[in-house]
């Protein structure tokens, strides 16, 4: 009998302020340890937090994305646990008045059909900072750059049924998050993390108990993890075990996952308000300035693809889910003058060189109006469809734009007559065999032999001939022999 | 409360009570839990749940790097630092 199997997300991402969510030091990455850690960071008694407004803003704008409620008064509680990363002993997140309440986010599937998965509510918190378990000998080194640093934390409800709907909400939400800027989404640099919770039943029977997997970092992972978690549940019960619900963790570099030790005494948060915090209050008139300032949604980005641009819908899906991504295409299509083009190149070559350099595309080496300007030269005939690719791959090896590339390949497109003919006689000469093969076949076969001339044709003129004007020529030349 | 639940407690807060003296805090938390449980006969119905005890809202503050590195000062009073970090005994899940 089939398995069903039942997945939750929780998301974690951070904020772009410049500061972090209680003090005043800096949220850039990349620094020195220790050197954006204040003493709030580091919990010095007699210390006190303030709370960033930027952080609160984000956060509004974040649930006014997912249309969902916002909490006119929220405050914070201390979530309590140890560790060494946690300098006061607790994090200070929210449980009982989440900024954020319930919203939804609707997913595109593979086969076009769509699924609105509901959050529960997503709530401001503190990350923590960094333990470095190797280099210090028998020690723990601690790094509390990142310690306060703002985060949002996305709940969303158990509608979830499979790795493709996970990494499509993943992703979508990654879109909705990098489109109003209120987080770079870096996954690598740990800007998105998912905790994904899953379980398995029995079509109609009560949910099963779940697992939790913490800390994915990259939607490949999230697939990945996902189906060896559901395949190791499957069987442990199709074997006569029970599942226990554990933290787990999952190792994407060598595909293994395990479970966390230690954790099961400390599942006792014992929350409780925070009482260095009062409660934040906002009204309708600050909501609306958020709203004000909201830039474009990946969904209202996709309407004005189709309407404006004329891209089918499956284009505009593609094109409008990444902020990134969508202004290098818009980039490209504005230069290029052709949407349709922009659109193709984006999804195909840009989008193979990225994958195989594993890059994201504000790493891409070239920008959009680069790509616009290849394009141009295109539709102008300057290049073939087939010399464009190289002249793609020069560009992406950083030789300079298209016309550069062009001129110092010396790629241009031989339209000119004079040298077309000659190339065409050339090779006519050299295939006497085929021309006579040629005017013996039936005309209305005719056209079918003309392809045997092309590449020998091409081959002549380095690939460099205008495919449509040899074709022309060609046409003459053989009829003027009938 | 008994001494099973003390020593839970005990471990959550990283404290150390020993077996003689679990039976004493335990009285004492019990006595504590009785003035909860006097509160919560109060009845409460239609007061809103309070957050703190101040009758006033959050100031927030403007996103803005104020704190300079002071890192050296820090960790002038750490028991031992390495490579820019503070260390501690080695903890791994």
């Amino acid at each position: 009998m089939e398995w069903e199997t039942v997945i939750g997300l929780e998301v974690h991402v951070q904020l772009a302020t410049k500061t972090k969510i209680f003090s005043g030091s800096s949220t850039a990455f990349g620094a020195e340890p220790n050197t954006q850690a204040c003493a709030i960071d580091l919990a010095m008694p007699g210390t006190l937090p303030v709370v960033n407004a930027e952080a609160y803003r984000l956060a509004v704008m974040f649930g006014l994305g997912i249309d969902a409620e916002i909490a006119k008064r929220s405050f914070f509680e201390r979530k309590n646990y140890f560790y060494p990363d946690v300098p006061k002993g607790y994090q200070t997140t929210q449980l009982d008045s989440p900024i954020v309440g319930p919203g939804h986010v609707d997913i595109t599937l593979d086969d076009g059909s769509t699924k609105s998965i509901r959050i529960h509510h997503a709530h401001l918190e503190e990350d923590a900072g960094k333990s470095v378990h190797e280099g210090f000998y028998d020690m723990s080194g601690i790094d509390l750059n990142r310690a306060g640093t703002p985060l949002i934390e996305i709940v969303s409800e158990p509608d979830i049924s499979n790795s493709e709907e996970a990494v499509a909400f993943a992703k979508k939400l990654h879109g909705i998050v990098t489109s109003l800027g209120i987080s770079d989404g870096d996954m690598s640099q740990g800007s998105m993390r998912f905790d994904v919770n899953i379980s398995v039943r029995k079509p109609g029977d009560e949910l099963g108990t779940r697992t939790e997997t913490k800390n994915l970092n990259s939607f490949k992972f999230m697939e990945d993890c996902i189906a060896l978690e559901v395949e190791r549940q499957i069987d442990l019960i199709e074997n006569g075990g029970k599942i226990k619900q554990e933290t787990r963790l999952y190792n994407g570099d060598t595909g293994v996952a395990r479970s966390m030790r230690s954790k099961e005494e400390a599942n006792d948060y014992r929350y409780f308000p925070c009482p260095d915090l009062l409660p934040v209050e906002i009204d309708d008139e600050y909501i609306e300035a958020v709203r004000s300032t909201m830039p474009e949604l990946p969904s209202a980005r996709k309407a004005r693809f189709i309407s404006e641009l004329g891209l089918s819908d499956y284009d505009a899906e593609t094109l409008s889910s990444d902020a990134v991504q969508a202004s290098f295409f818009e980039q490209a299509a504005a230069t290029a003058s052709d949407a349709k083009l922009a659109a193709n190149w984006v999804m195909g070559e840009v989008s193979a060189h990225l994958n195989s350099d594993e890059i994201s595309i504000s790493e891409a080496p070239i920008t959009g109006e680069l790509l616009g300007g290849l394009i141009v030269r295109i539709k102008d005939n300057t290049i073939s469809n087939k010399i464009a690719k190289d002249v793609f791959e020069a560009m992406w090896a950083g030789e300079g734009d298209a016309d550069s590339v062009i001129e110092a390949k010396g790629l241009k497109q031989v339209s000119d007559t004079g040298a077309l003919e000659a190339i065409v006689d050339e090779v006519l000469a050299a295939s006497e065999a085929m021309v006579e093969e040629y005017i013996n076949t039936e005309e209305s076969k005719r056209k079918k032999k003309l392809g045997g001339f092309m590449g020998p044709i091409m081959k002549a003129s380095k690939g460099q001939a205008n495919p449509r004007a040899v074709n022309e020529i060609l046409l003459k030349k053989l009829n003027e022999r009938l | 409360m008994d001494r099973s639940d003390i020593a839970k407690l005990a471990e959550l807060a990283r404290l150390q009570i020993s077996n003689e003296h679990a039976d004493e805090v335990a009285q004492s938390i019990t006595d504590v839990l009785a003035l909860v449980d006097q509160l919560q006969a109060a009845n409460t119905e239609g007061v809103s749940p309070m957050a703190h005890p101040l009758d006033a809202v959050q100031r927030l503050r403007a996103d803005v790097v104020t704190e300079p590195n002071q890192r050296e000062a820090f960790q002038a009073q750490a028991p031992a630092t390495d490579k820019g970090h503070y260390l501690v005994p080695k903890v791994i899940d």
